[in-house]
């Protein structure tokens, strides 16, 4: 890395001049009434140069969205903040509210979160838009403010903009809102926009077309932007440079290229390691980065990573490393200013970035990938008997309307005839975006009651038939880990009692239980002695963890996993899906996978089924489906879902989908994905006819079912496979 | 949305027929109107007593069901609700008092519910500090006095200030001064100065109550993401708190408005005694001390169809601030 023209990526402006914005040393702290401060941010300094994209990434608590509110000034009064934020010649944290109000929403601005509750539910769009307008324009009339606002909604791609300005926030979907917010924060032409954690709310395909309205909102206004996220993958394709918030610290800052091609920063390395990369995934084991962060009000003497660090020597229990660059010797006699240019390009915050950098430790030295599993068994093995077989099955929910005298008024096809069946010790992933129906599905095989229509196998057993006890019985058998590991343990028994509860309904006597939750807790990594310990002193990945035990309590022959590492933060998801694929070998398990996240599923499952309202439209083993993928919807998603490596994310050709997911009570004749699908609007108009008039069926293509008319004349596949590109990956 | 209004208007409009219809049957059950009579010295006839009885249509000897009938027949043909034991027209009675009272109301409520919906805001944003534990304190101290005794510590803080000041500042004996002739002017004034203590009583109620709830409201409000998206927009912090927070914190208020006119009402009806003011309180507390069934059930009708104008208008409230429930 000692060539500075190389690191300047290609897209990257040129960072000359005085840069826009101008962080240095900025420290939050946020006193507690009788207990220890809680140190928020600490002593952070980084700089946006005119148009340039920052993507700042950390996980929860490191302080990444406090450093972003202090520059709008919008933390609460009794936040100390100290340090200086110079914008455009300024320092902000000098001017009061009312000068400040006057630089927010018109020189900078911000997007949030949660695009449900960031708009006022009182006041229709337009006039939450014309506002922003008014507030810093008092020439501009109310009419034209309005007409500015439905401009403002076309640009970002909203239809039918006039109707659409003067409805209010609830009739908007969450995609949606989140256009109209970025319509509001371009509203005055900003330098500057943040947007924190903009599409974590939003689904993949919806997160694809709301980041390229991001991209579209820059261009337009020429401003610089920082991207607040936790997944790599969102600033790969878009962030000019990074930065990585550890602990309230930043702990490296440089080049997008740079930082993804040779980090310098063991938790940089570790970060880039354990994300599932969609090309790579299922091919290695993920590198797993235990631990967690240190508390923020009793931070650790020294660097506060050293605890999870590999490659932590004395020196860093003892001093925090400060923000440096590595690998460079810069020539004594090169003038201040340039100098000063070459420090800001990579820094990072460790006392071995110089082996690192130097290439005496390589990333395999830092984080060594775990060895692969003994045994691969399962993935060969097909069984006669499948563990799970589902037929048709049907889950209709009557809409209706009136108290007293209900009438039904529509159906709602949450699930609309659903087959698939898992061998043993096979997993099926289920995909899909939210509202396809797949919760539905699992609630219906969990439930073992006779179906609506079609037919629910459980080990060849039919569960509509059953009495009692052999329900009960067969509920051992099929077991189920929970999304939200902090909402699915109750907070008053202890973990103990917690796993052991399965074991208690299915009349194992107390002495076998306490052995068997020794066993459970050991077998999922976690120390035995724990079992008296309650669900709050535990993070989340260990909590995860406790739920996978209590679900393997009965020696379940299914699991059934909904969504389980999606709430987790980044590093620990690596950890828990290692564990889920040991504990497959180990016990020969199956798994229902449901996720949403397609790089997790390409890891873990052995064959997927991808979802849109309420039907399968592709079936078939993994590596072909997404080497391969047929039908446009899979194609779109495993487009929209990005890839944490900058070099393919830049030169991958998106298939974007239009809009939103129909409502499920729609009555759609003939092929129900027709008012998003790429592919028809491609189509001549006889082919059309037949998407409008006849619902596509499953039908084989090779290992592969698809239900669509046009897989042959489907041109979507090559630019949409991942295919061809598999020489490209990175060791 | 008119349909809407219509509809619930008609739901609280059968609803107060149901109470008024309750009221006159327990009414009617409960008290006596011919013990007074007996106690009289001389006694009159029974005859007599019957027959006033019948002219009143109080005759306990008449099935309740009936006397009820021909009340409502009454009051549907004729708009009269009977005579009181006075011999006056329950009805007449109503119209010349009921000024008095809904002046009294509609003042203490319309201000006890700005100053509570003010406090309640100033409160939450000040959470915590002195002057929300003040208005904290505060309002617990007036919901543990009776209404009576605040009416009573005003008079008595009136008199201190006017002894303090050598002159008759505060009058607070009856509605007006007695014989008190001049212009217009001087008439209202005098009205407004006897109203004063009155409505600050029923003020100190109503903000009470309305201060808690907007404050616990206001609250959940204030930490919510829009008020953070307008000061981004460039609102500052007052003006976003105002325009986007306590405009959206004043929708379950309106609902709570309704609810509490009831506590005001009857708050309002101590006052009117304490105070000596000759409304509807007086006439309803005199209807039930003389067994007066027709008065009594003719002021209940008027509280009722008084809860019915305010629900409704909550109703209306609440669609103008909400658009979700406007479909």
């Amino acid at each position: 890395m000692t060539d500075l023209v190389s690191a300047q990526g290609p897209s990257t402006p040129a960072r000359t001049g005085a840069p826009l914005l101008e962080v240095t040393d900025l420290s939050v702290t946020f006193p507690q009434r009788g207990g220890p401060d809680v140190n928020a941010v600490r002593g952070i300094s980084y700089q946006v140069h005119k148009g340039e994209f920052l993507g700042i990434v950390g996980e929860s608590g490191s302080g990444k969205s406090v450093s972003s509110l202090a520059l709008m000034g919008l933390l609460p009064s009794s936040a100390r903040v100290t340090g200086s934020i110079r914008f455009g010649g300024r320092s902000l944290l000098d001017l009061n509210d009312r000068q400040l109000s006057g630089i927010r929403g018109r020189e900078i601005s911000m997007i949030f979160q949660d695009p449900l509750s960031a708009l006022t539910p009182v006041y229709t769009v337009g006039d939450q838009i014309a506002e922003a307008l008014l507030l810093h324009d008092s020439a501009l009339g109310k009419r034209a403010a309005q007409a500015r606002a439905v401009e403002l909604l076309k640009i970002v791609g909203i239809p039918a903009p006039e109707r659409r300005a003067k409805a209010f926030p609830h009739e908007f979907s969450g995609g949606m809102r989140q256009r109209a917010m970025i319509a509001m924060s371009i509203a005055n032409d900003p330098q500057l926009i943040i947007a924190d954690e903009p599409t974590t709310a939003l689904d993949v395909t919806i997160q694809a077309q709301i980041l390229e309205v991001l991209e579209k909102a820059k261009e337009l206004t020429g401003a610089a932007v920082v991207l607040i996220t936790h997944d790599l993958g969102v600033v790969a394709g878009h962030a000019d440079r990074i930065a990585v918030m550890y602990a309230g610290k930043l702990v490296e800052n440089g080049t997008t290229t740079e930082v993804f091609a040779a980090p310098h920063m063991p938790y940089t390395i570790g970060l880039l390691r354990s994300v599932p990369n969609m090309q790579t995934a299922g091919t290695e084991r993920l590198v797993p980065l235990e631990g967690r962060p240190p508390s923020l009000t009793a931070l650790p003497r020294g660097c506060p990573f050293a605890a999870r660090c590999p490659i932590a020597i004395d020196v860093c229990r003892e001093t925090e490393p400060g923000l440096l660059v590595h690998g460079l010797t810069l020539p004594d006699d090169l003038p201040d200013d340039l100098a000063a240019e070459h420090v800001a390009d990579h820094v990072s915050a460790c006392h071995r970035s110089d082996e690192i950098a130097s290439g005496l430790l390589t990333r395999a030295d830092v984080f060594p990938r775990p060895a692969p599993l003994a045994v691969q068994h399962s993935r060969a093995r097909a069984e006669a008997e499948p563990v799970l077989s589902v037929t048709g099955l049907v889950r209709h929910f009557p809409l209706t309307k009136g108290g007293v005298f209900s009438r039904q008024i529509g159906t709602v096809r949450a699930v609309d005839g659903v087959s698939f069946s898992i061998q043993a010790g096979q997993t099926l992933g289920l995909v899909g975006e939210s509202g396809c129906g797949k919760s539905t599905t699992i609630l219906e095989i969990l439930e073992m009651t006779r179906p609506q229509a079609g037919r629910i196998l459980i080990d060849g057993k039919d569960v509509s038939g059953l009495g009692r006890a052999e329900l009960l019985r067969l509920r051992k058998d099929v077991q189920i880990v929970f999304q939200d590991p902090m909402a699915a343990l109750d907070p008053r028994l202890p973990i103990g009692d917690i796993i052991g509860e399965p074991l208690t309904v299915h009349g194992v006597k107390p002495d076998a239980r306490q052995g068997r939750v020794a066993e459970l807790l050991d077998l999922v990594g976690l120390d035995p002695q724990m079992a008296d310990r309650y669900p709050h002193e535990f993070s989340g990945g260990q909590r995860q963890r406790i739920g996978i035990a209590r679900a393997l309590a009965t020696n379940p022959r299914l699991v059934v996993l909904d969504e389980p590492v999606s709430a987790l933060d980044v590093s620990i998801q690596a950890g828990v899906i290692n564990l889920l694929e040991d504990l497959k070998e180990k016990l020969n398990l199956s798994y229902l996978f449901v996720a949403h996240d397609l790089a997790i599923v390409r890891q873990i499952a052995d064959t997927v089924a991808v979802m849109y309202l309420g039907r399968i439209v592709e079936y078939g083993p993994v590596a072909e489906v997404f080497a391969r993928p047929r039908h446009p919807y899979t194609q779109a998603l495993i487009s929209a879902a990005p890839i944490p490596d900058p070099v393919i994310e830049r030169s991958r050709k998106r298939v974007l989908l239009e809009g939103d997911l129909p409502s499920p009570t729609e009555q759609i004749d003939g092929c129900n994905f027709r008012s998003r699908c790429p592919l028809y609007t491609l189509l001549a108009d006889a082919d059309k006819a037949l998407c409008e008039t006849v619902d596509p069926a499953l039908r084989s293509h090779g290992q592969v079912e698809t239900a669509c008319h046009h897989v042959e004349r489907n041109d979507l596949a090559i630019s949409a496979s991942l295919a061809g590109r598999e020489d490209e990956l990175a060791p | 949305m008119a349909f809407y209004i219509f509809r619930r208007f008609v739901n609280y409009f059968i609803l107060s027929a149901i109470a008024t219809c309750l009221a006159y049957v327990v009414a009617s059950l409960a008290l006596d109107p011919a013990s007074k009579y007996y106690g009289r010295n001389p006694q009159p006839s029974k005859q007599t007593i019957t027959n006033i009885l019948n002219g009143l249509g109080v005759n306990p000897d008449v099935p309740v069901l009936e006397r009820l009938w021909n009340w409502i027949v009454n009051l549907v043909v004729h708009g009269s609700l009977g005579n009181t034991v006075g011999g006056t027209s329950v009805v007449d009675q109503i119209v010349s008092r009921s000024g008095v009272s809904l002046r009294l109301l509609l003042i203490g409520s319309v201000i006890g519910a700005i100053v509570g919906v003010t406090l309640g805001v100033w409160g939450a944003v000040r959470q915590y500090k002195f002057s929300d534990q003040v208005v904290t304190y505060g309002s617990y101290l007036v919901f543990a006095t009776p209404t009576f005794v605040i009416g009573v510590l005003l008079m008595i803080g009136a008199t201190a200030l006017n002894g303090a000041a050598g002159m008759q500042l505060i009058n607070f004996t009856g509605e007006y001064s007695a014989g008190l002739s001049g212009s217009w002017w001087d008439l209202t004034a005098d009205r407004a100065v006897h109203l004063l203590l009155p409505t600050v009583a029923l003020v100190l109620i109503g903000a009470a109550g309305y201060s808690r709830y907007q404050r616990s409201v206001m609250l959940d409000v204030l930490s919510a993401d829009y008020i953070r998206t307008a000061r981004a927009k460039g609102r500052s912090r007052n003006a976003a708190l105002v325009r986007h927070g306590v405009r959206v914190a004043l929708i379950p208020m309106s609902t709570f408005f309704a609810y509490s006119f009831g506590t005001l009402v009857s708050g309002s009806i101590m006052l009117e005694i304490v105070f000596s003011f000759h409304g509807m309180g007086e006439f309803t507390l005199n209807a039930i001390t003389q067994s007066d069934i027709n008065a009594v059930a003719g002021s209940t009708l008027f509280l009722a169809v008084l809860v019915l104008f305010s629900s409704t208008l909550s109703e209306v409230l609440y669609a103008a601030l909400d658009p979700r429930v406007r479909n």
